[in-house]
């Protein structure tokens, strides 16, 4: 009846204490502060790392770029360069900052090629210890690394011992991506192959690529589905595009071929659509989470652990912390003259042991 | 390398009809904050008997007071100021909330109540102590746990003619550290010109007193929100009634008190201030008072201890004895001279000692 009808909805509004607005309130304090992201990409020149920036994020990053010459590359060393830009859609503001990593893989000799960008990314993270850990942490700048495309080349067989060993130098410092570049250049079966065999050799190898999170349990089929396809479809293998043409009527991003048009949004011809999605519309925010939860807090474990050594072992040196170290979280007196204690005795042991090798030595001349 | 051919096609502009998709981020971050949950402890403080328990249930429109969890315990003012938490998973709308009500019975009660505001002191600061010290360990939780005091609620007596020096002293000493919010009890006791009155004297001797209470001026991000807060400022504290009992009025069940003169209709504007202060702690403003807890009070926190223990290991004189500072950092107790303390010292006395 009618009035049952009312008393009911007097009974949810008489329940309805409020705090259910708290997403919106801290969604409206997120709009207003905006959001930042920095993407690394990486791999050989020639790639189309430019091209794919460019098609994923619709920007024209790299207008006023020079493009070097093989005379011009046999003595560039790797650099860095950082290229911002300030996204706006919805309302929504996005300070993007794409790292470039020109000169890798390029030259004869790519030994440790990756060191420049490992420093690089131990910087932002370094920068960023500081800043967490001074006194003033008002407006801290985040530089760290949310993610890095790894570009491999669509020609070989697999991985190469540069793509092995880059990715395995950085795995643990920021979230691989890695994608098959270029991949105009083979058929489906070509790709599926190629696809597998890289797969099988991230196992191998024992590389950690970034893992999307576990479905949740109460999601609905389609998104599980949608997941679970993304999931098999690594590595993606993608083309990028600068330029517009006119495919089936229509205006779209692409690569006219004598032989037909490519277009980048078809995700029958490559898998551009699910590496932006993925990377913009559902996990941006899962790789700024593992890069804050778990690369960096290895990176600060690592350092406390460093420094706190240190400190022990210079006893009669003055140092300057640049973390607060407080008192309360040191051991006390007595363990201190206890591990004091064992490390002379050590000293004593290591000495004996030296005279005892020493006197062997002697013997047997 | 090949030479690919680059089409003379249009280079696409920014303004392209296609849509990257960045505004997604606000959903992706929604889904996880629901995931996650909030949290959100809030202090009472006042004099036994103001109805500090009727209104946090009324607030939450469930037992979620100390008294109702333990119903049978025998009402006593305990002897000294007593801090005691009791917290409620609660949802609404698919959003979960770990809601922290700490109560402080023993308040204002005693014969003598000179510095009844330091356990309450001490126990704020100890819970930034607690999240500074799990911050900085080596290997620190994902999600420190939040036992702060996102907010404290200050009952003052519905005298109708000023502050007491108790509730002066107490606000001028804790609203440095927390984020207070006062409100008049028992506002039913005052006609509509003897709160008026009431409240602009209040206002008058907070301002005279240098008492900043919740939204602080200084805190404004920008207009908008100076705006908003300037209307919320003209109208603290707010005169408030609690009850947990429903009464049929107009054809509709609202929360009241029923006397013999009428009925007071706890939600309706027109009786008392409930609903702003309800809409300000829970449906505008909470996150904003959790925001100023973590980014102002705390770091202000941070910043002392971090000074106190003075982290430069500088050479001092090997027979300056190593001194630890007091766990909660009392300002009170701050000693004259800085000592230098930390490991580097204990070494140096260690070995001086050897």
């Amino acid at each position: 009846t009618k009035w049952e009808f009312w008393e009911i909805k007097q009974a949810f509004e008489k329940q309805y204490v409020g705090f259910a607005t708290l997403p919106n309130q801290v969604h409206r304090k997120s709009v207003k502060k905006g959001f930042d992201f920095t993407l690394m990409v990486a791999g050989e020149s020639g790639m189309g790392k430019s091209t794919l920036v460019n098609s994923l994020f619709l920007t024209d990053l790299y207008k006023d770029r020079k493009l070097l010459n093989a005379e011009e590359r046999i003595n560039q060393t790797v650099e860095i360069i950082k290229h911002t830009v300030d996204i706006e859609e919805k309302g929504v503001k996005l300070k993007l900052t794409i790292v470039d990593t020109p000169g890798f893989g390029d030259a004869v000799n790519n030994n440790e090629c990756w060191k420049p960008i490992t420093d690089y990314i131990d910087q932002q993270f370094e920068q960023y210890f500081r800043d967490e850990s001074g006194l003033n942490r008002k407006n801290i700048q985040d530089n760290r690394v949310h993610c890095c495309l790894y570009f491999i080349p669509p020609f070989g067989h697999g991985l190469r011992p540069v793509d092995v060993e880059f990715m395995k130098a950085l795995h643990e410092k920021v979230n691989i991506i890695p994608l098959i570049a270029k991949a105009d250049c083979l058929t489906p079966n070509e790709i599926k192959k190629l696809k597998d065999r890289i797969r099988e050799e991230i196992d191998k190898f024992g590389i950690k690529v970034y893992q999307f999170p576990e479905c949740d349990s109460d999601e609905d089929e389609e998104f599980k589905q949608l997941d679970k396809e993304l999931k098999e479809c690594t590595p993606f293998a993608v083309i990028g595009s600068n330029t517009v043409v006119e495919a089936r009527g229509q205006r779209v991003r692409g690569r006219l071929y004598p032989w037909g048009i490519v277009e980048v949004e078809n995700q029958s011809h490559c898998d551009f659509v699910k590496l932006r999605n993925m990377l913009i519309r559902s996990h941006m925010h899962d790789l700024k989470d593992v890069t804050c939860d778990v690369h960096y807090e290895n990176y600060r474990a690592q350092c406390i652990q460093e420094m706190t050594r240190y400190v022990r072992n210079e006893s009669d040196n003055r140092m300057e912390s640049p973390i607060p170290i407080l008192p309360l979280s040191t051991p006390d007196v007595d363990t201190e003259k206890l591990i004091k204690m064992k490390d002379e005795e050590l000293k004593r042991m290591q000495e004996m042991l030296n005279k005892m090798q020493q006197q062997m030595h002697d013997k047997e001349q | 390398s090949t030479a690919f051919v680059q089409w003379v096609g249009e280079k696409t502009p920014i303004s392209d009809t296609s849509y990257v998709g960045i505004d997604a981020i606000l959903e992706q971050m929604r889904r996880k904050a629901m995931k996650q949950g909030f949290e959100f402890n809030v202090m009472v403080v006042g004099q036994s008997g103001l109805g500090k328990s009727t209104l946090m249930n009324t607030l939450f429109k469930s037992k979620v007071s100390r008294k109702s969890v333990q119903p049978n315990v025998e009402e006593r003012i305990p002897k000294t100021v007593e801090i005691k938490s009791v917290s409620h998973d609660v949802e609404e709308k698919g959003v979960r909330m770990k809601l922290t009500v700490i109560d402080t019975p023993g308040f204002g009660d005693q014969i003598n109540n000179e510095n009844c505001w330091q356990p309450i002191m001490k126990f704020i600061n100890d819970q930034y102590e607690s999240y500074l010290q799990e911050e900085i360990n080596i290997n620190r939780k994902k999600r420190i746990p939040d036992s702060r005091v996102h907010c404290c609620i200050y009952f003052i007596p519905p005298t109708g003619h000023c502050l007491r020096p108790l509730d002066v002293e107490f606000m001028r000493h804790l609203s440095k550290v927390v984020n207070i919010v006062p409100v008049i009890a028992k506002a039913d006791t005052l006609t509509l010109e003897e709160r008026d009155s009431f409240k602009k004297t209040i206002r008058e001797e907070l301002r005279a007193n240098g008492i900043d209470v919740y939204p602080q001026k200084e805190f404004d991000e920008d207009a908008e929100d100076r705006m908003i807060n300037d209307k919320i400022r003209e109208m603290t504290p707010f005169a408030v009634v609690g009850s947990d009992q429903e009464y049929q009025v107009n054809g509709k069940r609202i929360l009241g008190r029923k006397t013999k003169w009428g009925t007071i209709e706890v939600e309706n504007i027109a009786h008392c201030e409930f609903a702003y202060l309800r809409d300000l702690l829970i449906r505008t403003h909470m996150q904003n008072i959790k925001d100023i807890t973590c980014s102002i009070h705390y770091e202000t926190y941070r910043v002392r201890r971090l000074n106190e223990s003075n982290i430069l290991f500088t050479s001092n004189p090997p027979d300056h004895p190593a001194v630890q500072p007091k766990a909660n950092g009392q300002p009170e107790e701050q000693p004259a001279t800085p000592q230098p303390n930390g490991v580097a010292a204990q070494h140096e006395a260690l070995s001086h000692e050897m």
